[in-house]
């Protein structure tokens, strides 16, 4: 017998749900590096006609873009990996945080595991990166834990703050 | 090679109605505007991300024109921007470079092969459809016309003096009497757009 539940999923996030919830919030554009997670979510986002997808050489340019758009009155969101957020730095503080610019930047957390340990220093510094920044963040791991980028949606409008999504399922939902 | 204030000068009357970010030559551009509520002088928010800041306004203003007052460090500090720029190739997007071969705000060290780089080529090779270079103001004048009359995206080099600042950046003459936050918060009011 087939399982018809639509109960979500708490072992995999899948593409699906993370562009519902860009939909959901009425994102116009993906500025992004591809990186692990995110093959199948490309596919999906790049048939999507309410995306644009804006494509980077390196994540910092992420956050002078998604601050021109911000500007000019779309609604960016970023979509890079851990190892790319912490390369963007100063991007981020003069771009983002400097500029009050209101976006869910949305990371790959490579090497991230649940009992905490990790030979991956991508994801030893990722936390405490964040935390320099005085950045909020969620971590999202599964199709239940999907409504925490709506509620980083929401933050980032009220704070006007960048808030960081954490996708803590890399080799998972994304790459199936 | 010309002074900024000059080139900002010959471009003034093909401004239009352009959201006009004028990068480093903001402190020229101010004094020369006629629309500061289209104007984004944002200083350096962070080095090299004029471009992108620019690129995602065009984005975002389809219908209206950007022209970005660039400088050859800020570009050498992010060349895959024009990659970027390039593959979404917005039409109403027109890259002007203020070429000066040094980091004036530092004092005048030199950029990196500073009198050997061909901007305008790099753009070229990134994938611009249009680029062109001066080194002299009357012939960037004389052509300004079609470069702003032609759809972008074009890449304009352009040779400039270096007006180098020495003074500790503390003890500097502030030239921008809004915050990063009004200028938005102005543009935003003028093109009609909630913030």
């Amino acid at each position: 017998m087939s399982d018809t539940s639509t109960t979500p999923s708490t072992t995999a996030l899948s593409p699906e749900t993370v562009l519902a919830e860009m939909k959901k919030n009425d994102v116009s554009h993906i500025v992004w590096l591809p990186d692990s997670e995110t093959n199948w979510l490309y596919l999906l986002m790049k048939a999507e006609p309410s995306l644009t997808l804006v494509g980077v050489s390196r994540e910092g340019h992420a956050c002078s873009i998604a601050s021109g758009l911000a500007a000019g009155g779309a609604k960016p969101m970023i979509l890079i990996q851990n190892t790319g957020l912490q390369e963007s730095g100063d991007s981020l503080r003069g771009w983002l945080l400097g500029m009050n610019v209101p976006v869910v930047m949305m990371v790959g957390y490579r090497g991230w595991t649940r009992h905490g340990v990790t030979t991956d220093t991508a994801a030893t510094y990722t936390e405490p990166f964040i935390n320099a920044y005085g950045l909020n963040y969620y971590l999202v791991e599964n199709d239940a834990d999907a409504p925490r980028i709506s509620v980083a949606f929401n933050e980032a409008k009220k704070t006007k703050r960048p808030v960081v999504v954490l996708v803590g399922d890399e080799f998972h939902g994304f790459n199936r | 090679m010309m002074r900024i204030a000059e080139a900002l000068q010959a471009f003034r009357p093909h401004r239009g109605d352009a959201i006009v970010v004028p990068g480093r030559g903001g402190k020229f551009w101010v004094e020369l505007t006629n629309e500061p509520n289209l104007d984004v002088p944002l200083g350096d928010p962070a080095m090299g991300g004029h471009a992108g800041f620019a690129l995602g306004l065009a984005l975002a203003q389809l219908n209206r024109k950007i022209v970005l007052f660039d400088s050859e460090g800020d570009i050498l500090m992010s060349l895959g921007m024009l990659t970027t720029i390039a593959e979404q190739a917005p039409a109403n997007f027109y890259h002007f470079l203020l070429d000066n071969e040094v980091y004036a705000t530092t004092g005048g060290q030199p950029v990196p092969n500073a009198k050997n780089v061909k901007y305008d080529r790099l753009a070229l090779a990134a994938g611009y459809p249009r680029a062109q270079a001066f080194d002299r103001l009357d012939d960037f004048d004389r052509a300004l016309p079609e470069i702003m009359g032609r759809p972008g995206p074009v890449f304009v080099a352009l040779k400039v003096y270096p007006e180098i600042e020495n003074a500790p950046i503390g003890s500097r003459r502030r030239w921008n009497t809004r915050s990063r936050t009004q200028v938005v918060a102005d543009l935003q009011g003028r093109l009609g757009i909630a913030g």
